[in-house]
């Protein structure tokens, strides 16, 4: 058909074209898959499709050396979500998600609608979500802005995941400068659903209606996804406006509207309209079935008038789904959405003709040859290059760092640590969350992983999301190798079994050659990992260019890590459970300082190698733990990690509020380890233990060949924390610890009145019950 | 017995005291909707929690003019037994089934926890299988939690044995720090003056299997059974 420009559209332009993101290259693929001149419609459809946001074209060559196959992986990356089986009949969707330029310039809205469209991605999979998890990074609490954008994140996933009610249950806060003006909001959902339920956005079946349901189209967040594939930069608030705006009430209606729909056979696919709204929605879908789709944007139910087909189609209004239904059946769509107050309109239909076609009536707007629209997307192989910098800061040698004076009191480096808000008590961020709806949370936020029970199984599910950030910056191969160990080894620890992951893959701009060469190292590092501990990587999501004018974040692969314990009964917690338990550590201390929190806590150095990770030795070590706790051998398993051994011992005392036990250790006998490498190094492949049972579990450690050593007793809470050494001994009141762990955070954030001021101003006006 | 669960459009606490009372109590369950004018007979109605309308304009205020209150209030009229639980203690509230109100946290912000309520009196039909004083282990979830009314109907509250649930701290003592949300006198739960509606902050319903951290909420339905002798 004909497509001429609509009248009163802009005239395509050199400068216009820049503007909408695309190098002279690029609109040039454009052109010449018309034949034509674009018109403006067509300009800013491609626009969004091939941003980085939505095409992955600087990603997509690393992503795919990912493994990604295992013989309980239902689904792969490339859909909504990722899906395992789980046995029982029962399938488990995941997803991880990032919302980071929009929480940077609005952190309340950024962050809540990220929460509502990752629960979108799990539900049109046919999964009802069952746990929201959040790995979130900001720059220092000092900074009055940083913590208001931590306060409004925070309050933003809860009020949006409290009302749909999701609990909202695990996941990482880490707080380094480096995330300062570009923080990072990465939201990860998990749903359970009956296998034969598990549908896949893919349009089929000529003649069959296309139909938008849900609330109505507006003019927000028009751009939302080029915006989120630029750099940050001082003119990054005048673009909120581009910052879409949640309606939790209405996602909880169209959640349980969508599951009803699918449940009823009345649909063939169905998917969020997100990133890039209607656009790439009905793209997507068509390009996956291989089929035309014809789209009449007229039809679109939309809340102001006059809106132009570009904006109709660029719009990222919230809780918007785009179904393709069975032909006939339309009228049985409209009547469950109308059972949840919401509207469904037929809006076009899948088509056999090749092509991807939106009129205005009957003005023909934009036309696109097959789903070359999806697929012309040029693909880049930037240079990849490491930063002297970056080389120069982990070869420094770090031993050479002398203590400070008041180090020679060694609780009193364990109190600094305690009370670094990275490893401090979260209780005030997880308090804000509802953790107990639905009912299935065994483990809540606060341990080694989240822990929730399969109703009608005797199974349980371990999500965790793991990222140490410093390490990748310093060396990416081994930060992103031990991203993904570190995630294992923390479900482990509650006795599930390692699965499949999803990531989120956020770094800087990947034309530089330092940003690509931190990308392609961390995703090898990543790789290895999940090939040697047989986790498949199931999808996720890329999030570059976090960058603003101080330079990148931290490279920060975040790693969403599911695992399956066979039995409830061996679900495991990381604090002591019982005086008298031996304490045994498994692993192998060294004497590693490098990219430790201790260093940067402490010394303020961001420097030296981050410490070694042999992916064997974890895979040893994980299946001797599982092997340990389903022997019933174990009280309680902590992974030992940022801040070290010494860090590790005084959570599995204290990070239980209502049940605490002290320790005595004694660590004399290790030589060749300077005390704080002994105490606050953070070698890889350890997991602190607690049983009453020690010979037992040193018989399975053995034949597994893991190390293995005893180094202490529990002991009731009234006793001195004590740590001997050779040379010395730390001692400290386990009050004392206990305080500087629970009270870090609250007392930041509630001496301060700048962060609620600027909150109370924004937030809308209910908290809600 | 028949227990009747109200799904609101919003409500998210529906299904967790669905299934506490037809798995873990084994008792019969109905699924009403908000839209329809007939309670199908059941014996007790569960207002659950969660965020009816979104909660927009004021938590229960919109929930209040629902199609099926009208039927809640005549069987509350009738004497049959009511539960608000969370966002259902604030509908009871708004539609005057309860006295008093629920406003914001005095912190001003969502709390979730598992907090301790002592029981102040079992001569209720919702608390007669407790021990007097025993204190319970429930969860709560909630931003809008802060149990306020007027001295002369605190008091009467008290002196008529009222309030059934308070606020306390790991000793049992009442305590402003135990008081998660800055309800007056502590107060987590009432019931009106003819004993036959119950409000209350905290989640019995998802407090009814040890394995998701306390089964302690089991006996207030119990209690219900009891009453009856089922």
């Amino acid at each position: 058909m004909t497509v001429l420009p609509r009248p009163g559209d802009p005239v395509i332009t050199p400068a216009l074209v820049a503007e909408h993101g695309l190098t002279p290259d690029e609109y040039q693929r454009l052109v010449d898959m018309l034949g034509r001149t674009p018109t403006f419609t067509e300009l800013g459809v491609v626009s969004a499709l091939w941003s980085e946001h939505c095409s992955y074209k600087h990603s997509r060559p690393l992503l795919r050396t990912l493994p990604t196959k295992a013989p309980y992986v239902l689904q792969g990356p490339g859909e909504n979500a990722g899906v395992i089986a789980v046995g029982d009949g029962l399938a488990v969707a995941f997803k991880i998600e990032s919302h980071n330029h929009p929480s940077a310039v609005e952190p309340y809205q950024g962050a809540a609608t990220g929460v509502g469209g990752i629960l979108r991605d799990v539900f049109t999979m046919g999964a009802r979500p069952i746990a929201m998890l959040n790995s979130l990074r900001f720059g220092s609490l000092d900074h009055p802005r940083v913590r208001y954008l931590f306060a409004g994140v925070v309050k933003g996933i809860g009020d949006y995941g409290n009302s749909v009610g999701v609990p909202t249950i695990g996941g990482e806060v880490v707080f380094d400068p480096a995330y300062e003006t570009n923080p990072l909001v990465n939201a990860m959902c998990v749903g359970v659903m009956h296998e034969r339920d598990l549908i896949r956005a893919k349009a089929e079946g000529v003649g069959n209606p296309i139909i938008a349901v849900g609330a109505r189209t507006g003019r927000d967040g028009i751009h939302g996804a080029s915006f989120a594939s630029e750099d940050l930069s001082h003119e990054s608030d005048a673009k909120r406006p581009r910052v879409q705006v949640g309606d939790p009430f209405t996602e909880k209606l169209l959640l349980e509207a969508s599951l009803e729909l699918i449940k009823s056979g009345h649909i063939v696919a169905i998917q969020d309209m997100g990133a890039a709204g209607l656009t790439s929605s009905s793209a997507e879908m068509a390009a996956r079935g291989d089929v035309g789709v014809t789209i009449d944007v007229t039809k679109m139910p939309v809340r102001e008038e006059g809106m132009t087909p570009y904006e109709i189609l660029l719009s990222e209004s919230q809780e918007r789904m785009l179904v393709v239904a069975k032909r006939g059946h339309e009228a049985q769509v409209k009547e469950i959405l109308a059972k949840w107050d919401l509207s469904a309109e037929v809006i076009g239909e899948v088509i056999a003709e090749p092509v991807y076609r939106v009129t205005e009536g009957d003005r023909v707007v934009a036309e696109f040859p097959g789903s070359r629209l999806v697929t012309d997307c040029p693909v880049y192989h930037p240079d990849a290059r490491e930063s002297d910098t970056i080389a120069a800061l982990r070869a420094r040698d770090v031993d050479a760092i002398r203590e400070r004076p008041e180090e020679r009191d060694a609780a009193w480096t364990l109190r600094e640590l305690l009370s670094s808000p990275t490893i401090a008590s979260k209780a005030w961020v997880y308090r804000q969350y509802d953790t107990s709806v639905r009912t299935n949370t065994m483990l809540g936020p606060g341990g080694d992983a989240a822990v929730l029970r399969l109703r009608g199984t005797r199974k349980a599910l371990a999500v965790k999301t793991d990222c140490n950030g410093r390490y990748v910056y310093l060396e990416p191969r081994v930060g992103g190798r031990i991203a993904v160990a570190e995630a294992a080894r923390n479900v482990a620890c509650t006795g599930a079994r390692p699965m499949a992951i999803t990531n989120c893959l956020n770094f800087g701009n990947p034309k530089r050659p330092e940003v690509f060469f931190q990308f392609r190292e961390a995703v090898g590092g990543m790789a290895e990992a999940c090939e040697t501990l047989g986790t498949p990587v199931t999808g996720g999501n890329v999030s570059l260019y976090n960058e603003s004018p101080n330079g990148a974040v931290f490279p920060t692969p975040v790693i969403g890590m599911v695992g399956l314990a066979d039995d409830v009964d061996h679900v495991t917690r990381a604090t002591f459970q019982q005086a008298g338990d031996t304490i045994v550590l498994l692993g192998e201390p060294t004497s590693e300082l490098g990219a430790s929190e201790y260093l940067a806590r402490v010394h303020n150095v961001t420097a030296g190698a981050p410490p070694r990770c042999d992916l064997q030795v974890e895979r040893r070590l994980i299946d001797l733990l599982l092997e340990a706790i389903q022997a019933g051998v174990v009280s309680s398993a902590h992974d030992c990690s940022d801040g070290g051994l010494a860090v590790a011992l005084a959570e599995c005392a204290m990070a239980d509020r209502e049940q605490r036990f002290s320790a005595t250790v004694d660590l004399s006998s290790w030589s060749g380890i300077s005390k704080r490498a002994m105490l606050f190094g953070e070698a890889q492949g350890r997991v602190v233990v607690s049983t009453d049972s020690p010979a037992r579990v040193e018989r399975i450690a053995a034949a597994r060949g893991v190390p293995v050593r005893r180094i202490g007793i529990v002991e009731a809470a009234d006793r001195p924390f004590r740590i001997e050494y050779a040379g010395g001994q730390l001692v400290a009141p386990l009050e004392q610890l206990a305080s500087a762990y629970h009270n870090a955070i609250p007392s930041i954030m509630t001496r301060v009145a700048v962060a609620d001021d600027a909150l109370a101003a924004d937030a809308p006006s209910t908290v809600g019950s | 017995m028949k227990f009747g669960v109200i799904t609101f459009p919003g409500s998210n606490s529906d299904e967790d005291a669905f299934l506490a009372i037809t798995d873990v109590l084994g008792q019969e369950g109905v699924k009403l909707w908000h839209k329809d004018h007939d309670l199908r007979g059941v014996d007790v109605v569960i207002l659950p929690g969660g965020f009816s309308y979104g909660d927009y304009l004021r938590a229960g205020a919109i929930a209040r003019f629902s199609p099926i209150m009208r039927e809640v209030v005549a069987h509350a009229d009738r004497g049959g037994p009511v539960v608000g639980i969370c966002n259902g203690f604030q509908i009871a509230c708004e539609a005057g089934l309860l006295p008093g109100a629920l406003l914001r946290n005095a912190s001003l912000q969502f709390v979730s926890e598992l907090c301790r309520v002592r029981v102040e009196t079992t001569e209720t039909r919702f608390s007669n299988q407790y021990a007097p004083g025993q204190i319970l282990r429930l969860p709560i979830a909630h931003g809008d939690g802060r149990y306020t009314a007027d001295d002369a109907t605190l008091d009467r509250l008290e002196q008529n044995g009222q309030v059934v649930f308070r606020y306390v701290n790991a000793k049992g003592e009442t305590d402003p720090s135990a008081d998660p949300n800055g309800s007056m006198r502590g107060i987590a739960g009432i019931v009106n003056e003819r004993g036959n509606v119950l409000g209350l902050m905290p989640h019995p319903e998802r407090a009814a299997e040890a394995i998701v951290g306390s089964a302690d909420g089991v006996a207030l339905f119990e209690s219900l059974l009891a009453q009856v002798g089922v």
